[in-house]
């Protein structure tokens, strides 16, 4: 063997651990030098937290309609000067503590936002992989089906199929399928966006020359979709996906706050702020101004963590 | 497992060429949808990329394919590994046509004794994958060896091959230069023990001392494996260093097929002078040079009747009307050239 | 005479999270008149930084953190912006790579050509088209007045490097800087452009910078080279000196590396061991001591000037005057 072995003036660096990779990577570097960015990862790390921890830390369970008495319906803040200790920012109308109905609905607005993020990728990821790879006819139809979808607003589409559902099942059954029915409606407006990203990233990598020393040695278009090409074209999905978060949780709050999303009796952050509009003018102010925070600061730090995440993946802005 | 030249199953023909190319031709259509052809009253658009190329490559030699952009170069590369189908005639591969061969467990025999190395050193390597399972992808695909450890162990004794410590497996692409990314993608190529492998200008993105590097090392590891290759490039110095027969390409056509040192010699062709005139002189031996003309045409609508007339200092008229057959000149050397055929240059 | 351009130390910083990279370190040379400089070396030898530097159009946060750039005996590495981008075009022209990034796809020809000359010049616009379309047609465009109106896209790559060129000689500039003009274009057209630039600028006057890895482009058209290793000075001399008699190790390795058509055929390639250090991991002493086949103990402690060796100058210990003495001194 020739003295090709020679290329390193060095001895090779140690191949790095998976946690040091991490640590030692340019994005992490990103993270910690913007007070922003770790200032909105805790805020949305502590509201996860408390919403997934919400039996434990809510201080009742507004849930349960046998704990509220309508005798202590809409008190103010503890801070006011009738306000009970009991309840620390104030009832609704029912009763219902605002700080444990805020925990608890968090926990829908999370759970449906989440739920239906990952509908729309399962939905717009593999549908942008094969227009992007096989072209043609595939491609054509699915561009077309999803330019169709997005002339019709989220909203608009939320409430079609969730009125549908509502029909199809009756106001009974209706309750139970509710959530399903949510992250439905809500995942079926934003697949489109996953696709067309997927699509033209998969355009792009589709011609490199790793997909062809791929397709020499004979692998199928499935598996070289699924193995070489989607680890390369994840990135803006990732993006999106933080981005979309917010926007599910908004889409569903609207929703509610229309009446066509949770049912009234487990209301989520978009119920307690159409209750509390009622009463807004009227002096109980609290019902509606303390969901409304919640839910502003909630989509503000996942909004701005889903920029942080697309300037660091932006290979040119490093 | 060690590394020994790959025992040989051809079908009964150990003294035929290991590659035969017969008239290739592929062309692109390039027309604009129905739609608007009806509506623009334009007709269809095609691109003759490839215009009835043979040669043939014996065992254990290097085939050079010269030309610039448009000639053909490349698409006769995807056609011969099975990329892209012909148009128009047949390549074969120890005796099994590729495009033509319907037995399946024939074809994935022959699919594992071609390899290819590309030009981009970035582009060839999967950024989200491990050097050493990039290496080992080939070895499984093949179902070479079964068992992990054992396929850990070759990888290992792949990239030691070709000049990298085995412990680099655990990297990703990124962390190695444009010089040592070719040198994996060689060791890819290795992984399934090829017979043929087609260099696609393998080092025009390189430096020149990493060039010479991996241009040993190809010609090294040929010489321990017995490798056959196709070695596309426009660089003629490059060529001279590795083939043994040259073909020059233009336009899609195969202007002049010589062996390297005739090719050298004694270039017949007006486009192959021009080609070696257009090297830079480095030696500064201050050679008398012929002035070059123009520019590569479009592929798209080439030149009528034999595409160089335009730029040819020997054109004349039946230049114009009829494209040259591709004759013999001596022995082993041909050329397509009306004033070659009548002995006027 | 002044030289055209006098680089003296330049060193250009890279502040990274990991340190502070040296891409150019202690570089100095000379541009004559009319003078064809070939600046030579491999992918991050920092070349094109050298280029890039001197007409001040450093990708931040690299930024010149030593040295003097004279324009024709006047500073202009301290120049303000402003002041610096009157410079460019005008006093220096830059010819590019890519001529398909090069030209605005959306724009005429003849209006970026218009554009650039009005910029620098005070004449009327109908003077300023004349203007173009000689220079189209000196460049060698055919039928230079219709093609004033063609769009980038409606040329071949040799034609719209040619357009480029016409774009940098627009003001007459005293320097032009071409950085890889001819790496992008087909080997036919690459000694067409070559020859058309040298041609334009000796008409001129223009000194030339031509910063390439193409040894061969070098030896065709330049005056002088320097040859840069990991952003230093190796080797600089008269092309013929440094081409046939290379002074530097690295010279030497990287010219028997070269494939020519003269080669014994069929024969391996003089290699050089090893790669060129990353600007993160340049050894101390020469940069280029591990893969030097002469290397000796000073070379791995100290980092040598550049001597004159009686034809080209080598930042080399072997050309040490005093070791020829010591050596010759020891012997006796």
């Amino acid at each position: 063997m020739t003295e090709l072995a020679g290329e390193a003036n060095v001895a090779p660096a140690p191949p790095r651990s998976a946690l040091q990779r991490v640590l030692d990577s340019d994005i992490f570097y990103s993270f910690t030098g913007s007070p922003v960015t770790i200032a909105s990862a805790v805020i949305t790390l502590l509201l996860v937290a408390a919403a997934l921890l919400a039996p434990l830390v809510a201080p009742h369970n507004p849930f349960d309609p046998a704990s509220l008495s309508i005798a202590d319906s809409l008190l103010p803040p503890v801070w006011n000067k009738d306000g009970v200790s009991d309840y620390l920012l104030g009832t609704d109308d029912q009763g219902r503590d605002v700080l444990s109905t805020i925990l608890y609905g968090m926990r829908i607005s999370l759970s449906v936002g989440f739920a239906s993020v990952l509908l729309a990728i399962a939905i717009g990821v593999p549908l942008g992989l094969a227009a992007g790879y096989f072209g043609g006819y595939a491609d054509a139809i699915i561009m077309r089906v999803a330019d169709v979808q997005l002339t019709f607003p989220a909203i608009l589409t939320a409430l079609l199929i969730d009125g549908v559902a509502r029909g199809i099942a009756g106001p009974q059954a209706y309750n139970d399928v509710v959530f399903p029915v949510l992250v439905i409606s809500i995942g079926l407006s934003f697949w489109v966006q996953y696709a067309r990203t997927v699509r033209g990233s998969v355009l792009v990598e589709a011609n490199k020359e790793y997909v062809l020393a791929a397709r020499l040695i004979g692998l199928r278009p499935i598996a070289i979709l699924f193995r070489h090409i989607l680890p390369n074209v994840i990135g803006p999905v990732l993006v999106i996906a933080t981005i979309n978060l917010a926007l599910a949780i908004i889409t569903e709050a609207t929703l509610s706050f229309l009446g066509v999303g949770v049912p009234p009796t487990q209301p989520s952050l978009g119920t307690l702020i159409r209750i509390g509009n009622d009463y807004l003018f009227s002096g109980e102010w609290w019902i509606t101004i303390f969901p409304g925070i919640t839910l502003a600061v909630l989509v503000l730090a996942v909004n701005l963590l889903g920029d942080w995440l697309r300037d660091a993946l932006n290979p040119k802005l490093r | 497992m060690s590394v020994t030249a790959p025992a040989t199953e051809t079908r009964g023909e150990v003294d035929a060429p290991l590659v035969r190319i017969e008239g290739l031709t592929r062309v692109f259509d390039l027309s604009k949808r129905w739609l608007n052809r009806v509506l623009e009253g334009s007709g269809r658009i095609t691109l003759t990329a490839v215009d009835h190329v043979g040669f043939s490559i014996p065992r254990g030699e290097t085939y050079a394919l010269v030309g610039e952009s448009g000639s053909g170069k490349s698409t006769i590369a995807k056609i011969a590994v099975g990329l892209l189908p012909p148009s128009a005639g047949s390549v074969s591969i120890a005796g099994v046509d590729i495009w033509r061969e319907r037995d399946a467990t024939v074809l994935r025999g022959v699919r594992r004794r071609i390899q290819m190395i590309f030009q981009d050193p970035y582009a060839s390597l999967n950024p989200r994958w491990r050097v050493g399972a990039i290496v080992a992808e080939p070895i499984k695909a093949f179902d070479l060896v079964a068992d992990k450890p054992a396929r850990d162990a070759r990888v290992g004794e792949l990239l030691s091959l070709v000049g990298l410590d085995p412990r680099d497996a655990r990297k990703f692409p990124h962390e190695f230069s444009g010089g040592q990314r070719q040198r994996v993608a060689i060791a890819r190529a290795l992984a399934s023990n090829p017979e043929f492998i087609v260099c696609d200008e393998p080092t025009s993105a390189l430096d020149v001392s990493v060039q010479a590097q991996v241009l040993n090392l190809l010609r090294e590891l040929q010489g321990r494996l017995g490798l056959t290759y196709l070695f596309i490039s426009h660089n003629l110095a490059v060529v001279r260093h590795v083939a043994t027969r040259v073909g020059v390409l233009y336009l899609g056509r195969l202007v002049e097929e010589a062996p390297s040192k005739t090719l050298f010699a004694d270039p017949r062709h007006p486009y192959t002078r021009m080609l070696l005139d257009s090297v830079p002189d480095i030696d500064m031996t201050g050679r008398e040079r012929v002035p070059i003309a123009g520019e590569n045409p479009n592929p798209i609508s080439p030149p009528p009747g034999c595409h160089f007339h335009p730029r040819c200092p020997f054109a004349f008229e039946r230049c114009r009307v009829e494209a040259p057959a591709f004759k013999p000149v001596a022995a082993g050397h041909a050329a397509a050239c009306h004033a070659v055929d009548e002995g006027r240059i | 005479m002044t030289p055209t351009l006098s680089v003296r130390n330049l060193r250009v910083d890279i502040p990274t999270r990991h340190g502070v990279l040296t891409a150019i370190d202690d570089l100095s040379f000379d541009i004559a008149p009319g003078e064809v400089l070939g600046v030579v070396g491999e992918s991050g030898a920092g070349k094109s930084i050298t280029g890039a530097a001197i007409i001040g159009l450093l990708d931040p946060p690299g930024r010149v953190a030593r040295g003097e750039i004279r324009l024709a005996g006047s500073r202009i590495d301290n120049l303000p912006r402003g002041e610096m981008r009157r410079l460019r075009g005008k006093r220096i022209g830059m010819i590019f790579q890519d001529p398909l990034t090069s030209l605005d796809p959306l724009y005429r020809i003849g209006d970026q050509l218009v554009e650039t000359i009005l910029t620098h010049e005070k004449i009327s616009p109908a003077a300023a088209r004349d203007k173009a379309e000689r220079l189209l047609t000196e460049v060698g465009i055919p039928a230079a007045g219709h093609r004033m109106a063609s769009y980038p896209h409606q040329f071949s790559g040799g034609m719209r490097q040619r357009v480029v060129i016409a774009l940098a000689l627009a003001a007459d500039p005293a320097l032009v800087i071409a950085d890889e003009p001819t790496t992008a274009l087909d080997v036919s057209v690459q000694a067409q452009i070559i020859a058309l630039i040298k041609r334009l600028c000796r008409e001129r006057g223009a000194s030339v910078m031509l910063i390439t890895h193409d040894m061969g482009v070098i030896a065709e058209t330049a005056d002088r080279v320097c040859v840069l290793y990991a952003g230093r000075l190796a080797e600089i001399g008269a092309v013929r000196d440094v081409v046939k008699r290379p002074q530097h190790p690295y010279t030497a390795g990287l010219m028997a590396a070269i494939p020519s058509l003269s080669d014994e055929l069929g024969t391996a390639l003089a290699q050089i061991p090893g790669a060129m250090p990353r600007l993160d991991a340049i050894p101390k002493g020469c940069a280029f001591h591990p893969r030097c086949p002469h290397v000796f103990d000073r070379c791995v402690a100290e980092r040598p000037p550049a001597y004159a060796t009686g034809s080209s100058d080598a930042a080399c210990f072997l050309h040490d005057p005093q070791r020829a003495v010591a050596a010759a001194g020891g012997a006796a």
